[in-house]
């Protein structure tokens, strides 16, 4: 069963797969290029019984979701470039006091207020590092106005199932592109929960985590009464100073996603069987390689395609068996250099590996890549 | 020994509390709870959110649910509380620093909207918990570790901000003052939209220290010497009243609450 076929831009569809996955509460801020997502989650948010409030400020969204998430409603927020930079000090909450959020940020042309309305992917490595601390870190980042619904979906599965925020991170491409889209029928998606406390409410420890890492989550008003702060705390949620909780804590919220990492690490590759030269790129700028490897295939090189769909945690083990064989990577990126680092210290010199780069607040144009790859030969 | 209070609605494992000899939070935040014993509110119905600073760290020594958010934002977190479940009583512990510096955008708003929201500013005049450097509410000329020659910011008075901003429940008493706080808080907490209290706490440690001000006993004495209540205040001549502040009820006005109206509109447009 198959709703029929409909136009739809990808931050609609995004707000398609949020509430479809349950989302029933959205705190943002307007911001281009993400506020259609803001926009549209206002208009159909009460229309399910769900909650949107336009907060004073990005810092502010990302503090309502992680209160309202605490109170038992799965919460979204979604910003571009700036927004995501005000977003970081509450994401670092979030990732120490475990509570499930998902946070879009639609990727527009920085630093700064920059090219407000143009495509970039200057946020890879901000995504990963940019708040304070070692934490960690899921990032899904969509290629087509479909997989937005999907990834959207499978952001707050992960953000449900981990007790951790999820960043889908778009960029302008995908947001702003209108395409054709079958959407599947709500009954046939698969819907992940928070686990649930077994115990009873007096002897429910908040971080108590089970042999999954993961600890079962009471929500606000239940009756359990308990404690969550952003400061190091041990499994009954009450601060320590003490270096041995400190210590676990941290390892455990890294373990938590490190033994997970087969669950939660998806890509896509095309003809990389035979391929001697592939090329690495996520979100808008896959779409321009996926024509850049037809056009070369048509002159009969060998060219193949690599997609994280996860850009973190990034697809490393897969990655490492290409370059067994792979003589060339290219790694195109809407930035100087950001996801090309993580494929240099995987690949080490294991292959040769070119860049293409773009910072100018265009797309990447599948010519420019194909240009490479001629050098290259 | 504990009181019956104190018994009843802290985590009696958690104390002693952090704070110094002498400082006047202690005595705030058993107001609180006997607020919500008066009221008979369900204790499991109650959220407490605070920030960060000396007061903030109130929430873990209260038997609710209490989140214990980041440096100013406790406003921003509780209102993603209370929206998500308007059944909650959601609380706010602030200090001067958290709620009218860092957090005074948060502040406003959490005014404007009339949320459901009942927040105490603990104002001891300082930042305590970084070591005494002077906040939006330091009086003028007072010394603090980052005002060493005297503080030339002019100081907000937060009870008149709140108001302006537009909570519809507004008052301000003092840690001496304790009977005075507790109506206060309680007749805040039966306001259905934004009640702000400020509670007049004290700083021996660092802002009294500093600005020599004596014991706490001292500073508590001030509190008593220089509060003037509103109702007697308005018969008072100006003479009088230099160098007091007003304590009392300074706004009770109530409006439509925030969480009630978006109700409305889910009412209108649900299709579930």
């Amino acid at each position: 069963m198959k709703r029929k076929a409909q136009l739809m831009q990808g931050n609609e569809a995004c707000v398609e797969g949020a509430i479809a996955a349950g989302m029933r509460f959205f705190a943002g801020y307007p911001i281009t290029p993400s506020t259609e997502i803001a926009e549209i989650s206002a208009e159909k948010l009460p229309c399910v019984g769900g909650k949107f409030i336009q907060m004073e400020d990005e810092i502010a969204s990302m503090a309502a979701i992680i209160g309202a998430s605490l109170t038992g409603l799965k919460s979204m927020t979604a910003t571009s470039g700036p927004g995501f930079s005000l977003k970081q000090e509450n994401l670092g909450y979030a990732s120490i006091s475990e509570v499930p959020c998902v946070v879009v940020n639609v990727q527009r042309g920085g630093p700064s207020t920059g090219l407000p309305t143009s495509p970039a992917q200057g946020e890879i490595m901000q995504a990963r590092w940019g708040t304070h601390g070692d934490h960690p870190v899921i990032a899904l980042t969509p290629s087509s106005v479909k997989e937005t619904f999907e990834l959207t979906i499978r952001a707050f599965n992960l953000a449900e199932k981990y007790r951790m925020p999820v960043i889908l991170l778009m960029d302008e491409v995908i947001g702003h592109m209108r395409e054709r889209v079958e959407l599947p029928e709500i009954s046939e998606l698969e819907i992940a929960n928070r686990k649930r406390p077994g115990v009873s409410k007096d002897a429910y420890k908040p971080y108590k985590a089970d042999e999954d890492l993961i600890p079962p989550m009471a929500n606000f008003g239940e009756g359990y009464r308990y404690h969550v702060t952003g400061l190091v705390h041990d499994e009954t949620g009450f601060p320590s100073n003490s270096s041995s909780v400190a210590d676990k804590l941290v390892r455990r919220l890294m373990d938590k996603i490190e033994t997970h990492k087969d669950d939660i690490i998806q890509w896509e590759e095309q003809n990389t069987e035979d391929a001697d030269i592939v090329i690495v790129s996520i979100g808008g700028v896959s779409r321009a390689s996926d024509t850049a490897m037809k056009m070369l295939r048509a002159k009969g090189l060998k060219v193949g395609t690599f997609r994280p769909i996860t850009v973190w945690p990034f697809p490393e083990k897969r990655l490492q068996e290409l370059a067994e064989r792979v003589k060339t990577f290219v790694v195109a990126e809407m930035n100087l250099g950001q996801m090309v680092l993580e494929v240099e210290r995987i690949i080490k010199d294991k292959a040769e590996i070119k860049r293409v780069n773009k910072v100018n607040g265009e797309a990447v144009y599948p010519e420019e890549i194909t240009a490479v790859i001629e050098e290259v030969l | 020994m504990p009181s019956a209070i104190v018994n009843e609605y802290f985590r009696t494992n958690k104390l002693p509390q952090i704070w110094c000899p002498g400082c006047g939070h202690g005595i705030i935040t058993r107001a609180i709870t006997v607020a919500i014993d008066k009221l008979g509110f369900d204790r499991d119905k109650i959220c407490v959110v605070s920030g960060i600073g000396c007061s903030s760290r109130a929430t873990g020594y209260l038997d609710f649910d209490t989140l214990h958010t980041t440096h100013g934002r406790a406003l921003a977190f509780a209102t993603g509380v209370k929206l998500a479940n308007p059944e909650m009583k959601v609380i706010v512990i602030t200090g001067d620093g958290d709620a009218s510096a860092i957090g005074g955008n948060h502040f406003i708003h959490a005014c404007r909207r009339n949320i459901g929201i009942t927040t105490i500013v603990f104002n001891n005049n300082i930042y305590g918990m970084t070591g005494g450097q002077y906040s939006p509410t330091t009086p003028k000329f007072d010394k603090g570790t980052t005002a060493p020659y005297g503080n030339i910011d002019k100081a907000f008075d937060i009870p008149t901000l709140a108001a302006a901003a537009g909570a519809t429940y507004v008052g301000r008493s003092t840690a001496y003052h304790t009977n005075l706080l507790i109506s206060l808080i309680e007749n805040g907490l039966k306001n259905d939209g934004f009640s702000l209290i400020e509670a007049v706490s004290s700083c021996p440690t660092y802002y009294g220290r500093k600005n020599k001000k004596g014991s706490a006993v001292d500073m508590l004495e001030w509190q008593k010497d220089h509060a003037v209540n509103i109702s007697a205040a308005s018969k008072m001549t100006p003479e009088a009243l230099e160098g007091k502040f007003l304590i009392g009820e300074f706004k009770n006005s109530p409006e439509p609450e925030y969480t009630s109206e978006y109700q409305k509109i889910i009412d209108r447009f649900i299709k579930e």
